[in-house]
């Protein structure tokens, strides 16, 4: 598991990486009550705002942390958006990107350095 | 208010709050728990089932002496001079355009007045209140408590038994441990409950009886902001502002009868003119609760059309958000008052119209003990 510095979690499989976000983000948010997701088959771009979640304090943003093809959404967030506080790092992740180059994953922060950017 | 911003105050039971696991937020000058360990759904949820604690000591108390009461009849549209002992009545300061300028509430103690008005207004209400007051004396050395919620009786009258007895907006003076607690049977939550106003010394130990009751938790600021939006309750800055009439706040209710045309002291209040001519004819806007038909909270700020390609928006949300007890995302708006009752609206979010519908206040019941 990989991580960015804007608190998304990337998991790889093959040429198509897992998006969610961490524990941590979660913590921040509170309570979330709804999740916006991207459509399917949708070229992004890195940096683009592609969820919108809010939580009972915010709304905060996504962003794709890639270049990619969304190609699959976490249809099951819509409906009960709390599970992004349950199990942010598991059931709750947000879309899959398939991207032209997967090892540019390995750019992205480690667990331990990823601790080190929150202070952990 | 922008060096409060910078060093905000801390609240007497600050280290209490920290105890308890506090997140704290900047908020008029204070440093405020916004929450604590349930998180503001959880502790949203447990007031309207239980009994929340709420620490609201930022907010400023003032005693006003009792011959005031003409004076202070200058300054708020409410019936001052009709308000008996030991009950409590809600009002507004007004302006002389006929907008708001905080709102308070104003209770009558064996000595006098005693008003509570919000915290990021307390220094102009106060010089307000001095140019026109005599006698004006600023509390500094209470707390304010909120113990709000269906359990909150049978919590307090485990301490003081004569709270029990109490009705919405009675306001009495009772002992607890040698301390003069000042209650009032009232909230804003639209739950039954009390708000507690005791010596800054005796805080620490009452808050802490008051805790160690099962039924109670800490509450923090984010949970009393959605709890007052369900109850549909206005908060000054964003409901009522300078140029918003409290008839178009939907809050003509708290003028008094003789302070209406007709009334043995009609007017006699800055901008009287302006809003009792909206009780006569009408104001331009009105208040209105809004349910988005999806599940995206729409906050204030956001634009309210007639349509989806209506080119002029009809009036803005005020307050919005999610509704934990209405298990959605619920707004109230200022809209114009011409626009009819059972129209869909729009609320324009993040580029797209997505349709409200305009709902009966409050969006949760109110439980108040008449």
């Amino acid at each position: 598991m990989k991580f960015t510095e804007d608190h998304e979690w990337l998991v790889a499989d093959g040429d198509v990486i897992t998006v969610g976000i961490t524990q941590h983000a979660s913590e921040q948010l509170g309570d979330v009550v709804f999740v916006e997701l991207p459509e399917l088959e949708t070229q992004v771009a890195k940096g683009d705002e592609i969820v919108v979640i809010e939580s009972v304090k915010a709304a905060s943003d996504i962003t794709a942390p890639l270049d990619g093809e969304i190609v699959e959404v976490n249809e099951a967030l819509v409906n009960k958006p709390a599970l992004v506080n349950e199990d942010p790092t598991g059931d709750a992740w947000f879309f899959k990107i398939k991207v032209e180059d997967p090892t540019s994953i390995d750019d992205f922060l480690t667990e331990d350095e990823y601790k080190d950017h929150i202070g952990e | 208010m922008m060096d409060g911003v910078s060093n905000p105050k801390a609240l007497p039971l600050a280290a209490l709050h920290a105890e308890l696991g506090a997140k704290f937020v900047p908020f008029a000058g204070w440093s405020m728990p916004v929450q604590y360990g349930l998180g503001v759904m959880g502790e949203h949820n447990w007031t309207r089932a239980h009994a929340g604690l709420f620490d609201v000591s930022h907010m400023g108390q003032v005693l006003l002496p009792g011959d005031a009461d003409a004076a202070l009849e200058a300054l708020v549209p409410v019936d001052v001079l009709g308000l008996a002992e030991g009950r409590q009545r809600y009002g507004f300061f007004t302006n002389d355009t006929g907008g708001v300028l905080d709102d308070l509430m104003i209770a009558r103690a064996p000595d006098g007045l005693f008003l509570v008005v919000n915290a990021a207004c307390r220094d102009a209400d106060i010089s307000h209140l001095r140019a026109h007051v005599e006698g004006v004396h600023v509390v500094t050395n209470r707390a304010l408590l909120a113990l709000q919620g269906p359990e909150a009786e049978a919590v307090l009258a485990a301490l003081i038994p004569d709270a029990a007895a109490m009705r919405f907006m009675d306001s009495q003076r009772h002992g607890w441990a040698g301390a003069e607690l000042w209650i009032s049977r009232s909230g804003y939550t639209g739950e039954d409950g009390f708000e507690i106003s005791l010596p800054e010394a005796a805080a620490d130990a009452f808050a802490r009886a008051v805790l160690a009751d099962d039924r109670v938790e800490p509450i923090g600021l984010g949970a009393r902001d959605s709890l007052r939006l369900e109850a549909g309750l206005p908060l000054y800055g964003q409901e009522m502002t300078p140029d918003i009439s409290p008839v178009e706040a939907g809050q003509a209710w708290a003028i008094g009868k003789v302070r209406r045309d007709g009334g043995d002291r009609a007017g006699g209040f800055p901008g009287a003119e302006e809003i009792l001519g909206h009780i006569a004819n009408g104001a331009p806007r009105r208040r209105v609760g809004l349910r988005p038909e999806g599940r995206a909270p729409m906050r204030a700020g956001v634009e309210v059309f007639t349509s989806e390609d209506a080119h002029t928006p009809i009036g803005t949300v005020t307050s919005g958000g999610f509704g934990p007890s209405v298990g959605g995302p619920v707004a109230l708006a200022l809209i114009d008052a011409a626009t009819p009752p059972d129209a869909r609206l729009f609320g324009e979010v993040r580029g797209k119209r997505l349709a409200v519908t305009q709902t009966p206040l409050p969006f949760t019941p109110h439980d108040y003990n008449r």
